[in-house]
């Protein structure tokens, strides 16, 4: 055993390094769909177990939170969303499985969060929440809730196509001090161990959801940050067109995928 | 906002072994932890949990540092009669949280 894993890491230093002298961005296989798994696959069954249960799983307390916001009055409008949207169960329905969305106002894709700062912006005339402020993921995760066990399926036409595309380049491009890019771990080494943690796919199926290393309710950005720390790249804004597009093209990866939010992982 | 959930059967048979489960909102601030500029981040925890039934008490819980944030506390009781359950947190810096469930036994 110790031979074996100590020739690894030398057969993966050769395959990066042939990589680099064909000074190829080098794509990496995509995982076909019937191989693909949600991170809750590769979880402990005592995990699996925190987030199948909703008196357990500790996101519902966020959930509970965006219910209370979703019906509460604000901005100078005096509007809450249910005042337009209603019974957020059957409107929002499906809502985040089509995330990222084109938004013509913008001519580019929105996140689920700019989606919901941009409705209390223009209908509700309120100041827009922080993001990773505690009321926007609560919000997030309530809108999200109501998509529980439907397939992801963001739309992909000629208007959104420039920007899933930019998305792919960001997911196949080596970045940061340790030049790795996101593809080089999830694509081709999903399943193996980086330090004590398993490699997920890499599918954001249950955003935003509760990491028990936050101890809190989190977005897709900011499991996107976390991932740029650690290859020492350089981290973009929360709500940049970068981190939206990448995640149209995740989303796009996971299509088919059912919506676990809120999700928990560890 | 401090939220806490609770889960039980809403009727039981009488002599049955009910499972309870309840959830608190709460980060469970350590005091062990400093700023970036090397301040101590002051102790915010709960303290204490009691459940009580039809004012008896059934369960209660010290907490401590270590326990993780949102903490879940499950526990099983016996259905004896029908009732109210009574479910309290308490905590630093003035954190109280009161729930009651009923429950009808048969």
């Amino acid at each position: 055993m110790s031979l074996r894993s100590g020739v690894r890491p030398l057969a993966v230093a050769a395959a990066c390094f042939l990589f680099d002298l064909a000074g190829t961005a080098a794509t990496a296989a995509e995982i076909p769909s019937e191989q693909r798994r949600s991170g809750y696959e590769l979880m402990a069954p005592e995990t699996r177990a925190i987030q199948d249960d909703d008196a357990t799983n500790p996101g519902m307390l966020w959930v509970l939170d965006g219910e209370a916001l979703w019906n509460r009055k604000a901005g100078s409008a005096g509007r809450a969303c249910a005042d337009c949207h209603g019974d957020a169960r059957a409107s929002m329905k499906g809502v985040a499985a089509r995330h990222p969305a084109f938004d013509p106002a913008r001519g580019r894709p929105v996140n689920l969060e700019q989606r919901i700062n941009a409705c209390r912006a223009e209908r509700q005339k309120a100041a827009p929440l922080a993001y990773e402020s505690k009321e926007l993921l609560a919000l997030t995760a309530y809108v999200a809730r109501q998509s529980r066990g439907l397939p992801i399926e963001p739309a992909i036409d000629a208007r959104t196509r420039p920007f899933l595309e930019a998305g792919r380049e960001t997911f196949n491009r080596r970045q940061g001090q340790l030049n790795l890019s996101c593809a080089l771990c999830h694509d081709d080494n999903w399943g193996k161990h980086l330090a004590g943690s398993v490699i997920p796919q890499a599918h954001p199926t249950g955003y935003p959801l509760y990491r028990l290393e936050w101890q809190g309710l989190g977005s897709l950005q900011r499991r996107l940050r976390n991932c740029l720390t650690g290859i020492r790249a350089q981290v973009p804004d929360f709500g940049a067109a970068e981190f939206v597009d990448l995640e149209l093209f995740l989303m796009w990866r996971a299509r088919g995928m059912k919506i676990e939010t809120p999700a928990v992982r560890p | 906002m401090a939220r806490a959930v609770v889960t039980l059967p809403a009727q039981a048979k009488r002599g049955e072994i009910i499972e309870i489960k309840t959830l608190a909102q709460h980060a469970m601030e350590t005091g062990f932890r400093r700023t970036q500029t090397g301040d101590l981040i002051p102790r915010d925890i709960i303290r204490r949990f009691t459940c009580t039934y039809n004012g008896t008490e059934i369960c209660r819980v010290d907490l401590h540092p270590a326990i993780a944030a949102n903490p879940l506390i499950a526990f099983n009781t016996v259905a004896t009669e029908s009732g109210t359950l009574t479910f309290q947190w308490v905590g630093d810096n003035g954190y109280s949280v009161t729930e009651i469930a009923p429950i009808r036994v048969e």
